[in-house]
This record gives structure tokens, sequence and C-alpha cells, in this order.
């Protein structure tokens, strides 16, 4: 899986053009382009309402776009749906942590491995039949530290593991582009820091485009930054150049952020 | 302990669905509803429970929807009085054999199912409720005008025939059993769609329907395939229903039809496989007692029904479940 060839600039297996998105009138993206590439961590930053889950959900194609094209692993998808482009290997997570509230921890991940197990249309076969997936949902479970809550209701997880679990099922997919929003908002800090080694471990082999309030670990683990404000893009380039650029700042500073 | 299971992927895990005692239960409580089938006939006016029978699979049938997917249909009686027509005029008009005009009747009510669900399945909540509202009336309007439902007085005198040319059905004791072998059958395979690996995505859905999709499930395709499931349940439930009675007629595609059935499950317990039978028994059996008083049927299933909503929202089963009884018996 891993690549060879490191020495060469990292492909790039995402990118937006002239992307834009009015809401009735209101601009919440405007003129955004965005090349997301392989084995890179891709932060996302900007102010509250500055339209990160947007350019997300506009990526994702839960959104169409007003403007612009987008293009994934060299395929225009622009005009395609949610569900297909997430088989095609963009899966994203949610702000708003999204379990199955109902369904086990274990089930939860197992919901996400079953698609491309082909173990989702069987209406005549027994739930037994899904206890193959049990050992790779483990392994993940293991990874993120989950293995005791296996079978516990989502719903009875804390917030920090609902969102460690949605983690999980994100990488259940296996994708190859991996779309985070705020994946470590209200966890604790040993959360943070396991959470951040994982995706640190996962980006060898896949690009991360996430957005992140936590300055540090946007400094610790993101090869590269885009700051976003307004809807625009402000800023971009690495974590010392943005930090250090004046417009950057202010936007902070003007902000609660 | 938490290694146990990963060594191998085929190994399957110590825990299963569901914990033993509660598996026990379970069996048990199957084993008594199967006994009490069985010697209902024998104390009871077996058209009557035949009725209840009908009602009940009729109702697991719309719970597959609502309970299991989240969609709340509000045009269920045209699978049900659909189905009832086509098994009636086969058996009637053409001298079918029971079996076959059944079979008939569930593939109409497949075939109605796919078209109303295709075109209501991409709306949401209220709005796919009004479109499934709109075409059952649509199809209502078709029956009144069709010549072979014959209007007003539908289709009377319909032969229930021999069943596989051995079983005479007119033996009220041979169509009990009949009725009652197609109720279980009906709800074993409704029991097996929902604990499938197609009713876990089902589960998943009615859960979180963005997340389904994020995980690269075609979200409309499955709403579809559980509505015309449920929709062919219905219809078996509704064939049934026309061999009972001997006869098919507008009451069955009507909406009321519709909110009766939305009525049974809810006060039984929506997303409980006895729910809505009992639901349909508690209703059935009440209309048969009013039926000879003049107390109007309607003031009563009213009364039910905010009785139902305000004091138990579970429904019957559900509450059951939920009580400490329930929890005791680990039904929960
Ligand atoms: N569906 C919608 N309809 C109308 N306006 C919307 C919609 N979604 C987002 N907006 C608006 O677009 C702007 C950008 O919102 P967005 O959620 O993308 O911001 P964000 O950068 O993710 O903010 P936060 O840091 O608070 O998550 C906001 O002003 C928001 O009110
Ligand atoms: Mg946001």
């Amino acid at each position: 899986m891993s690549d060879p060839v490191q020495t060469t600039e990292p492909r790039v297996v995402l990118s937006a053009r002239g992307l834009g998105k009015d809401f009735s009138g209101f601009t919440a993206v405007n003129n955004v382009n965005l090349d997301v590439h392989h084995a890179r961590i891709h932060a996302l930053i900007g102010p509250n309402g500055a339209g990160k889950t947007t350019v997300f959900n506009l990526l994702t194609k839960f959104l169409p776009p007003t403007r612009g094209r987008i293009t994934l692993l060299g395929t225009d998808i622009t005009k395609m749906s949610p569900d297909v482009v997430a088989r095609m290997g963009l899966v994203r997570s949610f702000q708003i942590s999204a379990v199955f509230p109902h369904l086990t921890v274990l089930e939860n991940v197992r919901v996400a491995l079953q698609r491309p197990a082909e173990l989702h249309i069987q209406f005549w076969r027994p739930m037994k039949s899904l206890e193959v997936l049990n050992g790779r949902a483990e392994v993940l479970l293991n990874d993120l530290g989950l293995m005791e809550y296996r079978d516990t209701r989502a719903a009875d997880l804390s917030y920090g593991r609902k969102r460690v679990l949605e983690i999980a099922t994100t990488l259940a997919l296996d994708p190859e582009v991996l779309l985070l929003d705020e994946p470590m908002a209200g966890m604790g800090h040993e959360d943070v820091h396991m959470v951040s080694d994982i995706i640190r471990e996962v980006a060898q082999h896949r690009a991360v485009l996430m957005v992140e309030h936590n300055l540090s670990v946007v400094a610790d683990i993101c090869h590269h930054v885009t700051v976003l404000q307004r809807g625009e893009i402000l800023a971009e380039g690495d974590y010392e150049t943005v930090a250090s650029d004046p417009r950057v700042r202010t936007a902070y500073m003007g902000s609660d952020a | 302990m938490a290694d146990q299971s990963r060594t191998a992927d085929m190994t399957p895990t110590a825990a299963a669905d569901a914990p033993a005692p509660r598996r026990g239960v379970t069996m048990l409580l199957v084993v008594i509803g199967l006994v009490l089938l069985i010697a209902a006939p024998f104390y009871l006016y077996p058209v009557f429970v035949m009725t209840l029978l009908c009602f009940g699979l009729f109702a697991a049938a719309f719970n597959l929807l609502l309970g299991y997917t989240g969609l709340l249909s509000f045009g269920h009686a045209t699978f049900f009085g659909g189905s009832a027509y086509f098994t009636a005029h086969a058996a009637k008009e053409w001298g079918w054999p029971p079996e076959f005009a059944l079979i008939l009747g569930v593939l109409g009510a497949i075939g109605l199912g796919l078209v109303m669900g295709a075109i209501a399945i991409r709306r949401q909540g209220i709005y796919f409720a009004m479109i499934t509202l709109a075409l059952s009336q649509m199809f209502f309007f078709a029956c009144l005008q069709m010549p072979f439902t014959h209007g007003e007085d539908g289709i009377q005198s319909v032969p229930r025939g021999v069943l596989f040319g051995l079983i005479d059905l007119d033996q009220p004791l041979n169509m009990y059993f009949f009725v009652a072998a197609m109720f279980v059958f009906g709800l074993a395979a409704i029991w097996r769609i929902v604990n499938s690996p197609f009713g876990m995505i089902l589960k998943a859905i009615r859960e979180n329907e963005q997340r389904a999709v994020s995980l690269g499930y075609s979200v409309a395709q499955y709403k579809l395939a559980a509505f015309v499931m449920s929709a062919a349940f219905a219809g078996l439930a509704g064939g049934l229903k026309a061999l009972v009675m001997e006869f098919a007629t507008l009451t069955d595609v009507t909406w009321q039809m519709s909110g009766e059935v939305i009525l049974m499950t809810l006060l039984g317990g929506i997303g409980t496989m006895a729910g809505p039978v009992v639901g349909a028994g508690v209703i059935i059996a009440l209309q048969n007692r009013l039926a000879t008083s003049d107390f109007p049927v309607t003031i009563i299933t009213g009364l039910v029904f905010m009785v139902c909503v305000m004091l138990f929202r579970r429904g019957i089963i559900g509450e059951l479940m939920e009580s400490r009884l329930g929890r005791m018996l680990g039904l929960r």
C-alpha cells in the first residue's frame, strides 16, 4: 500500500477549483481552490462560521455547489451523489458526532464493514452471518481503545468516545481520502493524543483533510494549512507561514476562536 | 480478555446478538404464542381469529416500514385492499386455486408498492406520508371506477377453493390452519428481514441517515426495498382476508384503513415484533364488541388512540418491555 516514491511531491487526490456556495443570496463559500495530497495531512482552519463545514459538504457532495468543479482521483465528481463519492473512497466524519445511537459499538463499526464485504443486502440471512466481520472490527476497536465498550450502545458512550467511535467507523472503510470535521472537539487530553497519533499513522497511505480548532494539534500533525475566512481563502502554506501571517492573526483576534 | 477473539477473522465471538436469558424468554413466549394460535379456533369463533390474524400480519408488515425503517406511510390500504381485490378476482372470475390467487395478490401489491415507493421514497417525514396518502386516494378512486371491483358492491361470494388441489378450505378448521400458517410464515419472514444484514442497514439508516450515506449506502434503494417488502406482506394479509371473508370491498382501500393500521401499530408498540399483532387484536376485538351496539366505533378508536399517545407512547408491548417485569425477564 505505501508509496515507494516518497521523494517526489505526493500526488493530488482531491481538488477543488473555484468552489462556491450561495444560500439564498448569502455567499457562504466563494472561489475556494484546494488541493489535497496523498499521504499528507491538510488542515482547514478559520473562525466560526467561516464556511469550513460547508466546504466539507460541498466536497463530499452533501450539498450541490453553486459554482466550481471538484475532482477526486482524476474523476470529475461535481455532479455525483454523496453515496457514490463515498464508495469511490472519499469518506467524511461529521462535526456533530454521527454514530448510530441504538447500535452497539461493535455494530457501528460493522455497519461500515458490511458494504465492502458485500454483506448488506442479504435479507434472508441471519444476523450471525455478520460475525465474520467481528475480527476486523475488533482490531479497530482495540487500536482506538474502545474494546471495553464493544457491546455498549453508542448512545451510552461519553461525548469524546462517540467521536472516537465515529473515527473508528470512518477508518473501517479504509478510505483513500479522509475528511474529518473537528475530530477532536470535546475529547479529553489523552484521547486527543491518541487520535492525533492515529491520524498521523493512517495518513501514511491516504490523504487527510481536517477541520481543527486546536491549533497545537494543527501545528503538531498537519503538513499544510488553509485558512478560511468569510467563505474565502485567506492564507495558505505550512503552519509557520500561516501562523506568522498578520492577516491570519487579525482574523483570529477579531473572533472568539 | 480483550484479545480473545481478534486472532482469526472467522471465529465468532462469545457474545451473540442477544444475551442467553433473553433468548430463553423469547423462545418461551414464541412457544406460548404458537400454542394459543393452535388452541384458539376451539375456543373462539374461527372467522374472528382469522380476521385478527390478517390484521395482525398487516400491522406487522406496516411496522417493518415504520418501526424498522422509520418511514410513515399513509397509504398502506392500497396494498392490503388492492391485493384483496386481485385475489378475489382471480379466485372468483378466473377460478384460480387459492394459492395462485394469493400469489397474484402479493405480486399486485409488490407492483403497487414499487410505483408508490419510487414516487414517495425521496421525500422525508410528513411529505412522504402526504404523497403516500395522495397516491392511495388515487388508487381508491381507480377502484371505485374500475369495472372489475364492482364499485360500491365489491366482489362478493369469493370461493375459498381447494388448496394445492388437496385441502378444502371451505372446512373452517382447514381454512383456519392455512391462515395461521401464512400468519406464522409472514411474521417469521419479517423477523428474519429485520434481523438480517439488510435489516442492520435499515436500522442504521433509521438511526442516522446522513451517516449511512457517508458510509456509501444508497439510502433510497434500501428504503425502496423495505417499502416493497412491507407492501408484499400487507398484500399477503389483504389477500388472505379476502379469502377469509369471502369478499373484497372498497373498505379495505380507504384512507381510514391506512389510518387503522397506523393506530394498531402505535397501540401495540412500534419497532417490536409482537406489538402490532397485539394492537391489531385490541382494535379488532373492540370493533367486534361494538359492532352489535349503537355506540360509534370511531369514537372509541379515537379515544384509544388518545390514551395511547398520552399514557403509553411506546405502545402496550413497548411499555411492557420497558417495565420492571420486562427488564427482569431481560426483554429490553
Ligand atoms: N444549510 C444552510 N443554509 C443557510 N446557511 C447556511 C447553511 N449552512 C451553513 N450556513 C451558513 O454558512 C456559513 C458558514 O457555515 P459553516 O457551518 O460552513 O461554518 P464553519 O466554518 O464550519 O463554522 P464552525 O467553526 O462554527 O463549525 C454560516 O454563516 C452559516 O450560518
Ligand atoms: Mg463547522
